[in-house]
């Protein structure tokens, strides 16, 4: 074979794939306030041991369900804790819930979708039949009978929220990948010597992760929510710890004499459905050549 | 018939003109800018014929035939012209109004006949509810559809109307689609590559029926189509559209005949069922159809990137209409068909400039020659 | 000169209906044959035509060959071996040797790589990571005629001629011996078939590739194949030299075939020939004779005893008891198209 010139190789290969990826994130403006959201909140978890102003679980002398003041920026709650300490402590509980057990979720739920979906049919089936019972089973009923075996903690909440989201995505998958295997380029791959592995890895499972993507990311609002409600029943976390479901829990309770709390557990959890939002929708069209915005 | 013998002349010569359509223009917007989807698109259809329109893809043939019957997509905007149903502009009514022109005087038939016909819905229902307007029993209704049914060659059709859409051929589908339109006995039916899905017995077999429905019925015919021999085999006149303009248009055997645009010579060149003897080296357009993005439309003869006789003038003139004059030894003595004006976009059709119209037909000449050499 | 490509009494059976539901029915026999005792040859560096309407089962016969569908019966002997029986691992050998190239030009294309990743990866998937993957790129692009700017192009961003191109760049990478065209001019317009098969030829006369060309398209088949067959439902009813069979169809299928193809000319006075009606369903498979039910010169005895294969020779074969152009029928003699 014939050595080409530095020019040729440069216009056959194009830029590295990630700088491009990046070239197309700079130009969606709304995929960057995303990335921004969930970097803030994300940053903001990790050094939340450095950046909060108060000890959040200290009960102070100072005012009781106080508004805003230049010492509590957020107010303080019905034992005169400071809300924005708790808010940014708060984040650590729900971005360890959200991100690992959606993670959890969304690993297995790939990969049972992908085998269900291209597998043989009994194979399909027999998932098909494993994954509705699972999804049948009252989300709540569950956690109770996870909470009695393991005892209520962080790690309970994830393996919930895992186990009962996993069935939704799986089905996606499955559904995407059956839509994908009749494809006539699937057929071609498999004419020139492609193997099971590579048809999955390669051709269908970057089709199916961009939908996934805003499936999980909508998701994430959700699943801080369900926190929440397990924490309210006492299957999550226990108190003093703040998270973001509890003080919007505890928030309600006093809502008439001050809105405070409830807003300031209502915004972060807003901000951060957006931000994975935004990001999500910005992945799926970085990464689908068709939706990209030029060339 | 009778009303389409007084059509002769300019199209769109006003008695006996069904459809008129007038330096319509249309764009596209998209994410990189308005495209000139169609351009300065003058056609006309005279009642009681069949106009085929011919044109690869992306020139606009169907976007043509879907702004006439106005079910454009939501990012179509027609920027200039008239759609006259004979006199009425049809851009200008309101879309009621034009959903009762749809129901009455104008029906479609689809490239696909599989998702131009719902599958959760019976043969029965389809043709049934397509009457919505006339105010007669509902047993009549089905009579009238068991009656169109047979008369498109469906067989069996009282038993076979209970069917759905899935039960029936590609074939048979379209059967079921024309006897649809045919229902509402329209003034005229826009046919939009009703054959392209279709295999070729299957496709003859429709050209016939359509042909046959139209004497029927008298009306008239506007049928988009790439494929030449179907349009020579149906149609009375015909329009060849390129990169969203007309570049010629006449009666069909002016068209396939003495073709006047080199476009369409082009075109009639590389269809390989012309080409008798077996040969290894089939004719091309070398070239790709100039982009139709806002600023960068060529100015000039839109063809001039991909023409062999390209001259100074194509460059910087957009050539106007020019009627295409008969070669003697062409005429032909039963001249029935010369009802449409045969005009073609091209500089070399100007009286002006014979000399270099006669250099060309030695080039052609020679090409052809040449051509026939190596078989 | 010897054989590349055998094929003989090959046999493709789907199920028409599932096992319980065929129980539940009581049918005995809930298969259909889709591809019915067809047999061919081609030898290295020639091109062999198949011609049918949709569901004639020619696409089946290309998936057959690559190995994609299942074999009921028969024999398929690629360069003297073996292929029917074979696990998909001691497939993947024929799968360099034999290319294939699908129907839908872009549909056909992976559609989040890259071309030069498309064109390439051939040599991925067979190992064979130590060639200059961006010097393979730039041949091929080069081979089939476009620039090394189409590199980076996804699959959307091609018209269907360029896409078309991709797809035979992508079956040349390996230098199989045999290219399996599925339908390679469907969905291009005229002006773009043309090239098409002006490169498939080019190719051929440099690389001595042997082609087997699937379409309904008679044209493409008359100037690119040396022989053709012409199926239907699943058989073969017609097989010989191209100009043979083009001239001097014997079976009635064929000539309804071959009067089916509208000419690009108002004044062109075909006689002709009309099947009755629509294909029947494989599931119902007329007895006898296949066509009996549609052609025009059907007499009761071809519902009735199986025509066979006759010969009109020179490897011209037919299945048909009243053919046409034989010494019985001078008055058909010199082709269906009357010369005006």
């Amino acid at each position: 074979m014939t050595a080409i010139s530095a020019s040729d190789a440069r216009l056959i290969r194009g830029n590295s794939a990630w700088a491009e990826h990046w070239g197309q994130l700079r130009k969606n403006r709304l995929g960057l306030f995303g990335l921004f959201l969930v970097i803030v909140m994300v940053s903001s978890a990790l050094l939340a041991n450095f950046i909060v102003p108060f000890d959040p679980t200290q009960i102070m002398v100072g005012p009781r369900l106080g508004p805003p003041s230049w010492a509590h920026p957020l107010g303080t709650d019905q034992l005169g804790r400071d809300i924005l300490s708790r808010v940014i402590m708060g984040g650590r509980v729900a971005l360890i819930v959200a991100l690992t057990s959606l993670a959890a979720a969304l690993s297995l739920g790939l990969v049972l979708g992908l085998v269900a979906g291209f597998g043989p049919r009994w194979l399909d089936n027999g998932l098909l039949l494993a994954l509705d019972s699972v999804r049948a089973f009252p989300v709540i009923i569950f956690a109770l009978a996870v909470v009695t075996l393991l005892g209520p903690s962080l790690l309970t909440v994830v393996f919930v929220v895992a186990v009962t989201s996993i069935p939704v995505y799986a089905r996606v998958v499955r559904t995407q990948t059956q839509s994908l295997r009749d494809h006539e380029y699937i057929l071609a791959e498999r004419a020139m010597g492609a193997g099971t592995g590579r048809i999955l890895g390669v051709h269908i499972l970057p089709n199916v992760i961009g939908p996934l993507l805003i499936l999980v990311s909508m998701d994430v609002p959700l699943v801080i929510t369900l926190e929440a409600g397990l924490s309210f029943l006492g299957m999550g976390v226990r108190p003093p710890t703040p998270s973001w479901g509890t003080i919007l829990n505890d928030g309600y309770s006093y809502i008439q004499n001050s809105p405070w709390p409830v807003i300031a557990g209502g915004i972060p959890i807003i901000l951060t459905t957006l931000g994975f939002t935004f990001l999500g929708e910005a992945l799926r069209d970085i990464f689908d050549p068709k939706l990209r915005r030029d060339v | 018939m009778s009303q389409a013998a007084t059509t002769r002349g300019v199209p769109g010569a006003a008695l006996g003109t069904l459809l008129e359509v007038r330096s319509l223009s249309l764009d596209f917007t998209s994410p990189k800018g308005r495209i000139h989807a169609l351009r300065d698109i003058s056609v006309a259809v005279p009642k009681g014929r069949i106009v085929g329109v011919v044109g690869e893809s992306g020139s606009g043939k169907s976007t043509l035939a879907y702004a006439i019957i106005r079910l454009l997509a939501e990012n179509a905007i027609i920027t200039r012209g008239e759609v006259l149903l004979e006199g009425d502009d049809l851009l200008r009514l309101s879309p009621r109004q034009m959903r009762d022109v749809r129901g009455r005087r104008m029906s479609m038939i689809f490239q696909d006949p599989m998702t131009s016909l719902n599958r959760v819905l019976s043969v029965d229902d389809h043709m049934i509810d397509i009457q919505y307007r006339d105010s007669v029993s509902k047993a009549e209704k089905r009579r009238r559809a068991i009656k169109a049914l047979g008369h498109v060659g469906i067989p069996d059709p009282e038993s076979r109307i209970r069917n759905y859409p899935h039960q029936f051929s590609g074939g048979m589908r379209q059967r079921i689609c024309i006897a649809m339109a045919m229902l509402v006995e329209p003034d005229l039916i826009l046919a939009d590559e009703p054959t392209t899905a279709l295999d070729a017995t299957m496709e003859v077999q429709i050209i016939n029926l359509l042909k046959r429905l139209q004497s029927e019925l008298g009306c008239s015919i506007l049928f988009v189509s790439h494929h030449l021999g179907t349009v020579a085999e149906l149609c009375d006149d015909v329009v060849v559209m390129y990169a969203g303009e007309v570049v010629e248009r006449g009666s069909v055997r002016d068209i396939f005949h003495q073709p006047g645009h080199p476009y369409t010579q082009a075109l009639l060149e590389c269809d390989p069922g012309r080409i008798r003897e077996r040969t290894r080296r089939l004719p091309t357009i070398p070239g790709n159809v100039p982009s139709l993005l806002a600023g960068e439309v060529p100015g000039g003869c839109i063809f001039k990137d991909r023409c062999p006789y390209v001259f100074d003038r194509c460059q910087l003139e957009r050539p106007p209409h020019y009627t295409v004059v008969a070669g003697v030894d062409e005429g032909r003595a039963d001249g029935d068909d010369t009802l449409a004006a045969h005009t073609a976009r091209c500089h070399l059709r100007d009286p002006g400039e014979a000399s270099r119209d006669r250099e060309s037909r030695d080039i052609r000449q020679a090409r052809d020659k040449a051509a026939g050499g190596h078989p | 000169m010897s054989v590349l490509l055998e094929v003989e009494d090959l046999k493709v059976r789907f199920r028409s209906m599932g096992m319980v539901r065929a129980l539940a029915t009581r049918t005995s026999d809930p298969f259909l044959d889709a591809v019915c005792n067809v047999s061919f040859q081609v030898r290295p560096g020639e091109t062999l035509g198949l011609v049918g309407e949709s569901g004639s089962g020619k696409s089946t016969i290309a998936r057959a060959l690559m190995g994609l569908n299942p074999v009921h019966s028969g024999s398929i002997r690629f360069a003297g071996n073996e292929l029917t029986g074979l696990s998909q691992r001691a497939y993947k050998p024929y799968r360099r040797d034999m290319a294939m190239m699908f129907q839908d030009p872009v549909g056909s294309l992976s559609p989040r790589l890259t071309v030069r990743s498309l064109i390439t990866e051939p040599f991925k998937m067979h190992g064979m990571r130590d060639r200059d993957r961006d010097a393979e790129a730039k041949r091929l692009l080069e081979m089939v005629g476009l620039g090394t700017d189409f590199a980076q192009r996804f699959p959307h961003q091609l018209s269907g001629g360029q896409a078309r191109r991709i797809g035979v760049a992508r079956a040349l990478a390996l230098d199989p011996k045999l290219i399996i065209a599925d339908e390679p001019t469907a969905g291009l317009d005229v002006s773009v078939q043309g090239e098409v098969m002006n490169l498939l030829a080019r190719l051929q006369e440099e690389l001595g590739i042997a082609m087997l060309i699937i379409t309904h398209n008679l044209n493409v088949v008359r100037h690119i194949s040396d022989h053709m067959a012409v199926m239907y439902l699943g058989r073969f009813v017609e097989q010989g030299p191209t100009e043979e069979v083009f001239y001097r169809p014997r079976h009635p299928y064929t000539e309804v075939l071959l009067s089916a193809n509208p000419e690009p000319d108002p004044d062109a006075r075909i006689q002709r020939v009309e099947a009755r009606g629509d294909v029947p369903s494989l599931v119902n498979r007329p007895p006898a004779c296949e066509f009996h039910t549609r052609c025009p010169r059907a007499r009761q005895v071809c519902s009735q005893i199986d025509p066979g294969v006759s010969s009109a020779g020179e490897g011209h074969v037919y299945r048909c008891h009243f053919p046409l152009n034989s010494e019985h029928d001078a008055s058909k003699e010199g082709g269906v198209r009357q010369e005006r």
